[in-house]
């Protein structure tokens, strides 16, 4: 009655660049989902849109700025977040989210990211995890886990995974999860507990590449890595960062790792701030 | 004071609240002062964990609305390359400061270099143009870092201002007048609504208006060759409008833009072109040289790019050599002998670094290009 | 679960069947709704987008108890689903 009509009225539908859709990415690939809950995010933690900054790096995950009618960066491999870092103390009063993959934000960018969540900078990450460079065509990743096919380990990947969540938490982040795409509600959910939360935020999505990365590895079809999760995904609240290791072919470990207080950078910067001026206006009185 | 905190202080006179930067000598007196002015005017000072990231959160610092800065020698200064490109493409107003060590690499940490002139103008892969200052004195590190951020702001491109360790560890008087607002210049700002403004459609100086984050004009900017909409656009033709206007947004106002002081050259025959420390030994040169009656005449560089090269090729005609003290092996010179067309000479009296030129052997060029 | 009497507020409470709307010019054919609906509402078909790809129709629109996890789960952001408390807005 009702099939194949325009599927305008969507709730996301005004956050979107509609002039710029259908999007590049391909059948199957799931940063279209880690996109959308993302829009309706913003809704569910009453963001305001027009404080909202999305920063975002290079690769498929990264082209996700380009598609938000929301004041959008897409700034070169790895320094989104250092970018962000100076549009937040540029302005503390926008909500940043970063926006991009797995070889954008741990590798080259990784030393952002440990820093950022260092400081605690009120930010919030969304790091679409497809283990591989899927826009250069499927080279291995600092996640792609060990034995993976990629192109550039044809005899399969010989090096270890980062293991995500323990990386942020360690580095300090306050506000840690992790979910595949299959999770759409709870990513939704996590996404805007992690916009309204003070502090460094930090969520992983685990997304199909079913063009390169699945491909290679047994998952060709978006719908074979989606029935992946579906049987090896479990949800576990509160566990400890150091077990979430993703090993192929291995469980998932999701659900909302770390949720804790720590003073923001701004949170310390204003004490420095205020300790500046003191010093100014004691010295004037002299 | 010296050099580095001239330039620190100018910033802040400019209006400069942010400065994000990386220890390195000898640069890091600049960001120590800044760690210390800014919070005092309410701005933000930061160290961050490299240049790559000093460079990004000046540009994002600039798209929140605030003019920012970051200081760095050498090899902070290859690794800002890739996203001084990202300013130039973004059109983000900012200013790098580059007090010049001895390389190449590591080289003379603490001791004088000018050999990444070549490097201000190229540095960064693509086509391009970029505005580079040559101060060459602690007062004048003040007056034109507070030019920098003028350029930077009217032309929404980042301006380097590429001092040397000699300048920067000086100490000379410096007068710092109170600068007025109106001596300030601010990026142009869009008069459209958000549903009619375009991030890149230039004005007739070839300079987009500018929104910055936060203000609701909901824009996105890439690093991707793109259109007026700010979209990445993937074709030849995006990519030529787009290169060109880059580029001749600078080349167009050069007039307004390039500047030079000139020394004894209306009757010269021989034009010492110096720029940096090297302008008053050259001075001095030219000085001793016209006591002996050699009518020498000093072009001192104060924009070394976009490079004057109309007043050298007026020159050319008139006189029968240029002589080039460089504390390199020749990067500056190049552009002269190529703008004298080989009407002039053009000789290279080069210092590879770790000290200055004496006077003698600029004299001694004078001299000989005489003969 | 066998009721021995049929709830007086049976109607009322009745979940309303949900409409789907598909944009076909952005479907890409993934099949993630047609598999993930819990109630096997839509399904892939033979039709043709413009761009050549297999796209998702509705099967049963009956069986539809708008969860809308089609809609959450499409990343093509091609898949609307209303209700008609949604249609009967005032």
């Amino acid at each position: 009655m009702t099939a194949n009509l325009n599927a305008e009225g969507r709730s996301t539908e005004r956050y979107l660049r509609q002039d710029r859709l259908p999007h590049i990415w391909c059948s199957g690939c799931g940063i279209g989902i880690a996109l959308d809950a993302f829009l309706r995010a913003i809704d569910r933690a009453d963001i305001d849109p027009d404080k909202l900054s999305v920063v975002s790096g290079i690769g498929c995950s990264g082209r996700a700025a380009g598609y938000v009618k929301l004041d959008s960066f897409h700034t070169t491999h790895g320094r989104a977040i250092p970018f962000a870092t100076g549009l937040l103390l540029g302005n503390p009063e926008l909500n940043v989210v970063v926006f991009s993959g797995d070889g954008d934000l741990i590798a080259i960018g990784g030393n952002h990211l440990i820093h950022a969540a260092r400081r605690n900078i009120d930010m919030t990450v969304i790091c679409v995890n497809n283990f591989n460079y899927g826009m250069t065509g499927g080279q291995v990743g600092p996640t792609a886990p060990l034995d993976a096919r990629t192109t550039t380990t044809p005899y399969g990947n010989f090096e270890p995974p980062f293991n995500l969540p323990y990386l942020a938490s360690a580095s300090g982040a306050s506000y840690v999860a992790r979910w595949t795409v299959l999770h759409a509600r709870e990513l939704e959910r996590s996404m805007a507990e992690a916009m309204t939360k003070p502090g460094f935020s930090f969520i992983e999505v685990i997304s199909p590449c079913p063009v390169v990365y699945g491909r290679m590895n047994k998952e060709p079809k978006g719908l074979d890595s989606m029935h992946y999760y579906q049987e090896r995904s479990v949800i576990r609240d509160g566990t400890d960062p150091k077990e979430a290791n993703i090993e192929l072919n291995g469980p998932i470990l999701v659900g909302k790792f770390v949720d804790i207080q720590r003073p923001t950078l701004w949170d310390n910067l204003r004490h420095v701030s205020n300790k500046a001026r003191e010093k100014v206006r004691a010295q004037a009185k002299v | 004071m010296n050099g580095d905190l001239a330039c620190a202080e100018a910033a802040i006179s400019a209006g400069c609240r942010f400065f994000a930067g990386y220890p390195i000598t000898p640069a890091s007196e600049t960001a120590e002062r800044m760690s210390i002015r800014l919070p005092q005017v309410g701005g933000v000072y930061i160290q961050m964990e490299d240049e790559f990231a000093s460079m990004n959160a000046v540009l994002g610092a600039s798209w929140a609305g605030v003019k920012a800065m970051t200081a760095t020698s050498g090899p902070g200064f290859s690794l800002m390359m890739e996203n001084i490109g990202l300013g130039v493409m973004l059109e983000t107003p900012c200013v790098v400061v580059n007090i010049q060590r001895a390389g190449p690499s590591t080289g003379l940490p603490t001791m004088v270099g000018q050999g990444d002139m070549m490097q201000a103008r190229w540095g960064s892969h693509g086509s391009y143009e970029i505005i580079a200052l040559a101060p060459s004195s602690p007062q004048d590190i003040f007056d034109l870092t507070i030019l920098a951020f003028n350029l930077s702001e009217k032309y929404r491109v980042p301006v380097l201002v590429m001092s040397d360790e000699v300048v920067g560890h000086m100490s000379e008087k410096v007068t710092m007048p109170r600068v007025a607002p109106e001596d300030l210049i601010h990026r142009p700002r869009p008069h459209l609504g958000p549903e009619e403004y375009l991030p890149y459609k230039a004005n007739a100086d070839l300079v987009p208006p500018m929104a910055v984050a936060g203000e609701g004009y909901h824009f996105h900017v890439t690093g991707l060759t793109h259109d007026e909409r700010g979209y990445p656009v993937m074709t030849a033709e995006a990519q030529d409008r787009l290169v060109r206007r880059l580029a001749d947004k600078i080349r167009f106002n050069k007039h307004d833009i390039i500047r030079y002081k000139e020394f004894q050259v209306e009757d010269a025959d021989i034009v010492v072109c110096a720029y940096g420390i090297s302008v008053r030994i050259a001075q001095l040169a030219v000085r001793m040289a016209r006591d002996e009656g050699i009518r020498a005449g000093l072009l001192q560089l104060i924009t070394v790019w976009p490079f004057p090269e109309e007043r050298i090729r007026e020159l050319s005609l008139q006189a029968k050599a240029f002589i080039v003290p460089e504390i390199n092996y020749g990067q500056i010179v190049l552009e002269v002998e190529r703008c004298a067309g080989g009407r002039a000479k053009a000789i290279l009296v080069p210092h590879m670094g770790g000290s200055v030129h004496s006077p003698q052997t600029i004299l001694e060029a004078i001299r000989e290009a005489e003969l | 679960m066998k009721l021995w009497r049929h709830p007086f507020d049976a109607a009322e409470k009745a979940t309303k069947p949900g409409q789907i709307h598909i944009d076909k010019e952005r479907c890409k054919g993934c099949g993630f709704c047609a598999e993930f609906c819990p109630r096997e509402v839509l399904q892939m078909s033979s039709d043709l987008s413009p761009k050549g790809y297999n796209v998702a129709v509705v099967n049963d629109e009956s069986k539809c108890l708008a969860c809308g996890f089609c809609e959450l789960i499409c990343p093509e952001f091609a898949i609307k689903v209303s209700t008609p408390l949604d249609n009967n807005d005032a």
